[in-house]
């Protein structure tokens, strides 16, 4: 095999086995924390999708960095929220088990 | 192969194995805070690949804003809800494990597939501007990015209000036996928890 470079499905097979393990942490996790970190490997699975189409396809203009960096903000506000929420969460019901946060199940 | 293809293959294998076990270590370790810890480490790693692909604003983006931030953030948060506690078994949790891996399988394989079938039009590596990009990244910000630009500051500012009023507690204004006001930074009111009767 002869390469000049890194093949570009190298980089987006590393982010779907990423993005496929944030959504098994999702499905998974007892703890609240635990989700909110697969929500963060799941955004950090996308960005280097965009990246890497940016730096492969996009290479001139890089549009994909900066939409890297539109995620990048709004990852650290979605942080911020949910860690807020986790925290009033925790302070009325004194657990961070997902299993006892069922006060929509009808 | 060159020298420089080489040592770039070795290190997106090196980067690429840790991101992929740090975040296997991130949802199967048993203890929270290695998993906060292994979670820093595979945003490093990310950054690494960042810079593989000629970005380096972005990958130092990456390191102040994930790791400066968000994992600190992340480990703030442990410390503050870390309550050892044993969790209720649940029923037919082998049945949610087979269901959620197989799902998860199944995407991941349809996603490998999507990559290496669909042939990608991949741009003439010389128009490359390679090291030039935190200039084309500022020029995109103050021209056809600046919408955008504008209304994610103001995203910033809401997110932040909306931590604050969020995570507050209520505070007393006045001592309760002599009435005179009290610093309102060390006396919290005790509050019942609300929710806990409704099961």
């Amino acid at each position: 095999m002869n390469l000049d470079t890194i093949p570009l499905q190298a980089f987006l097979i590393v982010s779907s086995i990423l993005f496929c393990i944030g959504i098994w942490g999702l499905l998974n996790s007892r703890n609240a924390v635990r989700v909110l970190m697969s929500i963060e490997l799941m955004l950090n699975a996308v960005n280097i999708n965009l990246m890497a189409f940016s730096s492969y396809i996009d290479n001139n203009l890089i549009q994909g960095q900066v939409f890297t960096i539109f995620v990048i903000t709004v990852a650290a506000a979605e942080a911020a929220v949910g860690l807020a929420i986790l925290l009033s969460l925790y302070r009325n019901r004194i657990t961070v088990d997902m299993e006892s946060f069922n006060l929509l199940k009808w | 192969m060159s020298i420089a293809v080489t040592t770039q293959i070795i290190c997106f294998s090196v980067l690429s194995l840790v991101v992929i076990v740090g975040a296997l270590g991130v949802i199967l370790l048993e203890s929270i805070v290695y998993s906060a810890f292994l979670l820093g480490g595979v945003f490093l790693s990310v950054a690494g690949l960042y810079l593989l692909l000629n970005a380096s604003f972005v990958a130092a983006a990456q390191v102040l804003v994930y790791v400066g931030a968000v994992n600190v953030l992340i480990i703030f948060a442990i410390m503050l809800v870390n309550k050892k506690e044993d969790l209720k078994p649940i029923d037919n949790l082998k049945l949610r494990r087979i269901v959620s891996t197989s799902i998860c399988l199944t995407l991941l394989s349809l996603l490998i597939r999507v990559d290496l079938s669909n042939v990608w039009g991949i741009a003439d590596p010389n128009r490359s501007i390679g090291e030039e990009s935190t200039i084309r990244i500022g020029e995109h910000l103050f021209s056809d990015y600046l919408l955008p630009f504008e209304v994610a500051s103001v995203l910033l500012l809401m997110a932040m209000i909306g931590a604050i009023v969020l995570a507050r507690r209520d505070v007393m204004n006045e001592d309760i036996s002599t009435g005179l006001p009290v610093d309102q930074e060390l006396i919290e009111k005790s509050s019942e928890p609300l929710l806990m009767k409704k099961n």
